[in-house]
């Protein structure tokens, strides 16, 4: 298998604290990543540099054989690479349809095919019914799978996903788990930082450990869950 | 634009086509004074449209769009007086002079950040500057004003955009029209969408793999050049220009009226913010004049207070409060 | 530099500082609040008014009303804050701008109805008089009105620094919900933050009726003008007021004496676009 993302030694300081240092891995085309870690961590810092929406202080990052460290975060979409924010930001005045539609956009040139693919999305993440409501009035489950939908809609190659499970029960965080497994059946990657465990272990192909910005362990699931020092720098603090 | 007519529903379209009518039909009845007041309803119905375009769709605030107004009123009108080319081809000049301003504030204004606030006092900053420098400029007749003679030749001549109100009418009309028949074009278009997202959440836009640089530099380029055509049509309707009313802060703030009394970000906003306030403001002069009043400052008091009432109470604006209670805000079965 | 563009430069860092007192205003209350008072000079030139009123009618000097004028502008402040603004804190910016542009456009035209559009002159006994030091002239009510407004400016950094309400204030300015955290009224600090503002307005424009004659016509011309020195300066930064102001002060009388006094503004405006292009947080701003 291919690395679709490789990420080798990125960095990134804030005012002298480091925020990540020296982060190295590969995401392999259809696997199902996963980068966990205490708050803190660096995990979401992580995600923006390889969005874009910060730069790497050093270190490359290369998605499907384009550098795209210092790339523009709307450029890094362009090639694919669809993302959701930890807190999250629909375009709250628009309906949930515009919203998802506003994403199609990147992969069609007329509104009536981006109509189409926004409706398809839709269906899938289950706000099908919801299309024509205000995106500020959804619920926050409703808001994190407009999230999903919108990123989806773009038609990324890799799909950034930033705890979208966290604060949702756990019947909800069943049902995104299960749409997630049936997106990377269809051929799509997926990165996604999580706190809820249960999402992780029954998602991930591989994880990945951070701790203080630095990668502590990875490997896949049962080998990293396993790991005395994961266990006493994570898991051991928060538990299964 | 099939597509958005057929998204209408039967009501709406109903009501469209009276008010077309109405309007075609309006000189037969209206007498020259009402005609005055309706070439204004369609004058600044337009530009709210092309303001519109900028701040309720792409969400950036000009407060200095007297400078693309004054541009492309001074621009054709000195190419006629100057060099007796008429508006028809200078228009096509004015727009490019207006455009290029335009890219130039946002290019200034974007590149380097400067968001809200800061971006409406650089639009202020410009047309100001502008204002001062007509002031002073010379071949335009500096602070003593620029004047487009009635009797040289052929200047009462449609296709030099003179003659009588019937020719400013159904030109403000056309105007208006198409004006609202672009925005709602635009709204449903692939670039409207883009305009939308990147008023809403500029960082969720750029994720959305929009270039939001580029969005905001088309949505002042349209704009710009839509607001130069009505500086064009200011020009030969007034047939006088100053610097210090064409490119006031106060004209730029008459432009933005309309759209945020009617609605902004709405396509029908414009139109009936401009159908709404301009009456209501005449009405209040002649109102005055009857009772023997002749004070300046009063209509623009009105004008204030409707501001802060209509702000303060309705901060969308009329037309999302008129069309539910007309049924026509569910577009789509 | 010869002695008469010294002259100049003197005047206009005179004239500066009381501009700067006027900008100080807009920079608190944009600092605080993060709301930009578009009726500025409007007001400014309300306080110019009852400066001229006070004086016309019972003979009260400027530098006699200045602390009047200021208090009353102080309650006005408040009061405008808690009924009128207060409501459009957490409201989209061009609500607010629209709020208080529509104020600026009934204070402006109310002006105009009551005074008409004619200049009103304050003529003191010394307007005409002057201080020679060496080879400069210095115009005295310049030098009082200068004096006045930096002993104010020196009076407000002090309250922010040493008073338990201006240490409060400058909490809300940094910290909004860790302000309300720690339990500070914040709705109060507000009000008083929106008078403190409003009481510049009133002692600038008093000061200002001593150097200047007032009419509605300045009105709009001075909330610009105090954006450009808030903007040059930076936004929220009360030193960069002052020294936005004598900036603008200085360029103003230069160019109004070596180019033309009606291009004056054209100077301030291109520096304002320098400085937003090069430098936007302003000169002594905090990065954005």
């Amino acid at each position: 298998m291919t690395a679709l993302l490789s990420i080798n030694g990125i960095s990134k300081r804030f005012r002298g604290l480091a925020a990540v240092s020296r982060v190295s891995f590969d995401v392999s085309q259809g696997e199902i990543f996963a980068v966990i870690g205490p708050n803190g961590a660096g995990k979401t810092t992580l995600f923006n540099m390889i969005a874009g929406a910060i730069p790497p202080d050093e270190g490359t990052i290369t998605f499907a054989g384009t550098r795209t460290d210092g790339l523009r975060s709307d450029q890094i979409a362009r090639l694919g690479v669809g993302r959701t924010f930890q807190l999250v930001r629909p375009f709250p005045a628009l309906t949930v349809e515009d919203n998802v539609i506003i994403g199609a956009l990147m992969q069609t040139k007329t509104v009536r095919d981006a109509e189409t693919i926004a409706r398809d999305t839709l269906a899938r993440l289950d706000l099908f019914d919801k299309r024509t409501q205000i995106a500020s009035s959804l619920t926050l489950p409703d808001r994190k799978r407009l999230e999903v939908a919108r990123a989806l809609a773009t038609g990324p190659k890799l799909l950034l996903l930033d705890e979208v499970m966290a604060g949702l029960r756990p019947t909800e965080t069943d049902r995104i788990v299960a749409t997630l497994r049936d997106l990377n059946r269809d051929g799509l990657t997926i990165l996604l930082i999580e706190h809820v465990m249960r999402a992780v272990t029954a998602l991930a192909s591989r994880i990945l450990v951070l701790h203080h910005g630095a990668a502590i362990a990875e490997g896949n699931p049962e080998q990293v869950l396993r790991d005395p020092a994961v266990v006493e720098s994570y898991l051991g603090a928060e538990s299964l | 634009m099939i597509d958005i007519w057929h998204r209408l529903p039967m009501r709406g379209k109903m009501l469209c086509l009276a008010a077309l009518a109405a309007a075609i039909a309006a000189p037969l009845v209206a007498d020259r004074y009402l005609l005055s007041v309706l070439i204004l309803v369609f004058y600044f119905a337009y530009l709210g449209q092309a303001w519109n375009l900028l701040m309720g769709f792409a969400g950036q605030l000009s407060l200095g769009h007297a400078l693309y107004l004054g541009l492309g009123a001074y621009t054709a009108t000195a190419l006629w007086t100057l060099f007796g080319i008429g508006p028809w081809i200078g228009v096509f000049i004015a727009i490019p002079v207006a455009a290029a301003a335009g890219m130039i504030v946002g290019w200034l204004g974007w590149r380097f950040a400067i968001e809200g606030v800061y971006f409406a006092l650089l639009t202020i900053a410009f047309a100001e500057f502008t204002r001062i420098g007509f002031d002073h400029l010379q071949i335009t007749g500096a602070s003593a004003g620029l004047f487009l003679s009635v009797n040289s030749p052929g200047s009462d001549k449609w296709w030099n955009l003179g003659g009588g109100p019937l020719l400013y009418y159904y030109l403000a009309l056309i105007l208006a029209v198409a004006a609202t028949l672009l925005v709602a074009w635009l709204r449903r278009s692939p670039l409207g969408y883009r305009w939308l997202a990147v008023r809403e959440d500029p960082e969720a836009a750029r994720a959305a793999g929009i270039d939001i640089f580029r969005a905001k530099m088309i949505a002042m380029l349209i704009s710009a050049s839509m607001t130069a055509v009505g500086g064009v049509f200011y020009g030969f309707y007034y047939r006088n220009l100053f610097p210090s009313q064409v490119f006031d802060i106060g004209r730029s703030i008459e432009i933005i009226m309309a759209p945020i009394i009617g609605g902004l970000g709405t396509v029908f906003g414009p139109l009936v913010g401009a159908i709404l306030l301009t009456p209501l403001g005449e009405s209040l002069t002649a109102l005055m004049q009857h009772f023997g009043v002749n004070t300046p400052g009063a209509k623009s008091i009105f004008y204030g207070l409707t501001l802060m009432v209509i702000i303060t109470l309705q901060p969308s604006g009329v037309w999302p409060w008129l069309a539910r209670k007309l049924g026509l805000d569910r577009p789509r079965t | 530099m010869t002695a008469i563009t010294l002259n100049i430069v003197v005047q206009g860092i005179l004239t500066g500082l009381v501009y700067g007192l006027m900008a100080l205003g807009l920079s608190v209350i944009f600092g605080v609040m993060r709301v930009v008072n578009f009726a500025h000079g409007e007001f400014t030139v309300v306080a110019m008014y009852a400066a001229f009123l006070l004086f016309d009618m019972l003979g009260v000097s400027p530098l006699v009303s200045l602390l009047p004028i200021a208090v009353a502008f102080f309650f006005l402040g408040y009061v405008l804050q808690r009924s009128l603004v207060e409501p459009f804190i957490s409201r989209a910016e061009h609500e607010q701008f629209i709020l208080l542009v529509g104020l600026a456009t009934v204070v402006v035209n109310g002006l105009l109805l009551i005074f008409g559009p004619d200049a009103h002159p304050i003529n003191l006994p010394y307007s005409f008089d002057s201080y020679t030091v060496g080879s400069l002239f210095i115009d005295k009510v310049r030098v009082f009105a200068a004096l006045g407004a930096f002993a104010i400016c020196i009076a407000l950094f002090l309250f922010f620094r040493y008073t338990r309400t201006g240490t409060a204030i400058r909490a809300c300015a940094d910290n909004l919900t860790g302000a309300g955290v720690v339990g500070l009224n914040v709705k109060q600090l507000y009000a008083v933050t929106f008078g403190l503002g409003f009481a510049c307005i009133g002692a600038a424009g008093t000061l200002m009726a001593t150097i200047a004659d007032a009419s509605p016509g300045l009105a709009p011309a001075y909330t610009l003008l105090a954006f450009v020195i808030v903007i040059i300066g930076g936004l929220g930064s009360m030193a960069g007021a002052l020294v936005g102001g004598v900036l603008i002060g200085i360029s103003e009388a230069l160019a109004g004496f070596y180019i033309q006094p009606s291009m004056k503004s054209m100077f301030s405006f291109a520096l304002l676009i320098i400085v937003l292009v090069l430098r936007p947080q302003g000169l002594m701003g905090r990065r954005l």
